[in-house]
């Protein structure tokens, strides 16, 4: 099957059909929760796929179906051409680097949080990591725990990469940043995905999706509203709508006009 | 024997019932009606247990009952477990599981190594002072277990996605809830001797045993009581944890509710 790989006709992640269903318990009955409905979607390989909606749209789901947190409750998805059900998650999980939205410190030193993803790591290695993160490369004795909300961002990124993924999935990664730190990090995913890496950015900062991405793709209410170039998603924001457009061009411009409203 | 009780002085000991009843309607406790009950369930299950050990006590009694009231001990100890954490997903066989494989060690070690010789005597009350003394270890392990993965969530997923199987990912969280389990009951054996006399020993020399026979009974049986802890606790702990995830080692939707 892995000899099949057509990289790019497949895409990097491709989407079919997928929908997923969560049931909640509330106090009458379950209560049945679509976070994705009906999702078709082919991110591109060897670019940044940038994921955009107002908070609930199923963002943070995509993300994780990618790294199989999460599975499909219908349709499936692939990876370069492979249904993720048949791959060793494990074996998967090492390719495919997330970095969650909320972001946990490994119980140590920032070095034992390395050695989680690299347990055969060593200093050095891993001060290399960390400076390319826009770490201090002397900071591995530091506890964990104590580091700033800022400085945690950055050794989550740390702690993907020393997996040496292919593919990294963020997860609003630049939130807890200032500016200077943020261009950082965005520096660093763009050298990622210039070495041959992929990248699939949630974010809720419309600048940043204009700067960074390569693919766009909107989501309202767990259904997917736009996929494409970013060029056109900001070029239908921009009023530019005419008669003749699909219902979704349109609902994505209206989710974009209304964020730039309320935000 | 020194220690016997006479029928008679059962009925006289009911007087310290009374104090508890007087104390209620005192301080209006409400409480008299649940202490009575109390006394006479104590009452009526102890004497049926007494029957039923007169049963399986005597010489043509086949030893097979004996292994029957072990195994019953067992189902009931599940059951009970099961009560006091019904929030901990399929507790009952967790805990029949874990009970089975503490009882297969002690009964390993105490027949196997001949500590003790094979009779209702020994199996009967040895597999009853197993259970009750690492019950609530269970508990309060699968408990933290359970609540354990729940809390940690995010940090477990955060090491599920660096490619570390549900184990490995729930080790830390194992970890903790072990010790929750067993600090106890270390603290318990440091404990003995000093602070008190554990009920089987007092009972052995009610009955007129030498206290150093006493002694060297009471000092296996928390051992035993140890061991099985252990081995209880692990079982039942590796249980919810495995409870907590599905194959494919994700969290089991279960965790998110």
């Amino acid at each position: 099957m892995r000899e099949e790989r057509v990289t790019s006709e497949h895409g990097l992640f491709l989407f079919d059909n997928v929908r997923v269903v969560v049931e909640t318990k509330v106090e009458n009955g379950p209560f049945c929760e679509k976070t994705l409905l009906d999702v078709n979607i082919r991110l591109p390989e060897k670019s940044i796929s940038i994921v955009v909606g107002p908070s609930g749209s199923g963002k943070t789901t995509l993300l994780r179906l990618c790294n199989c947190l999460s599975v499909p409750t219908s349709g499936r998805v692939l990876f370069r051409g492979v249904p993720l059900a048949k791959l060793n998650p494990l074996h998967h999980r090492r390719q495919v680097g997330w970095v969650p939205q909320r972001m946990v410190p490994f119980p140590g030193t920032v070095r034992d949080n390395l050695l989680v993803a690299q347990p055969e790591g060593t200093d050095p290695n891993f001060a290399v990591l960390l400076e390319r993160c826009a770490l201090d490369p002397n900071c591995l004795d530091r506890v964990a725990d104590a580091l700033s909300g800022g400085e945690l961002q950055r050794l989550v990124l740390c702690r993907a990469l020393a997996t040496q993924p292919e593919v990294l999935l963020l997860d609003e990664p630049t939130s807890a940043l200032d500016p200077v730190r943020r261009d950082v990090i965005e520096h660093t995913l763009r050298t990622f995905v210039a070495e041959g890496g992929a990248g699939v950015w949630v974010t809720h900062d419309f600048a940043q999706a204009r700067r960074m991405g390569d693919f766009l793709v909107a989501l309202v209410e767990g259904r997917c509203v736009f996929h494409g170039a970013p060029e056109a998603f900001f070029a239908l924001a921009g009023g530019e709508m005419e008669s003749g457009k699909d219902l979704g061009s349109q609902a994505a411009a209206r989710f974009l006009t209304e964020k730039n409203l309320t935000e | 024997m020194s220690g016997e009780v006479s029928v008679l002085g059962l009925v006289i000991s009911l007087l310290f019932v009374v104090l508890p009843v007087v104390l209620s309607f005192v301080h209006r406790l409400a409480l008299a009606r649940s202490v009575l009950g109390a006394v006479i369930r104590a009452l009526v299950q102890l004497t049926a247990a007494g029957a039923l050990l007169v049963f399986v006590f005597e010489s043509d009694t086949s030893l097979l009952w004996s292994w029957v009231w072990g195994g019953g001990m067992i189902l009931f100890a599940a059951y009970t477990v099961y009560r006091r954490a019904p929030e901990v997903p399929g507790m009952f066989f967790i805990g029949l599981r874990a009970f089975t494989f503490a009882a297969i060690v002690t009964w390993g070690v105490l027949f196997g190594f001949a500590i003790v010789e094979i009779s209702p005597m020994t199996i009967v009350p040895l597999t009853g002072m197993m259970i009750g003394n690492s019950l609530n270890a269970l508990v309060l392990v699968a408990r933290a277990a359970a609540e354990g993965v729940r809390e940690n969530r995010d940090e477990i997923e955060a090491r599920l996605a660096l490619g570390l199987s549900s184990v490995d990912a729930a080790r830390p969280v194992l970890r903790r809830a072990l010790r929750t389990g067993l600090t106890p009951q270390i603290e318990t054996l440091r404990a003995l001797g000093v602070v008190y006399l554990p009920g089987a020993m007092t009972g052995l020399i009610l009955a007129g045993m030498s206290p150093f026979s006493a002694v060297r009974m009471q000092l296996v049986i928390m051992y035993m009581v140890l061991g099985a802890t252990c081995t209880n606790v692990t079982v039942a702990g590796i249980g919810v944890i495995r409870k907590s995830f599905t194959t494919d080692h994700r969290l089991a939707p279960h965790i998110f509710r």
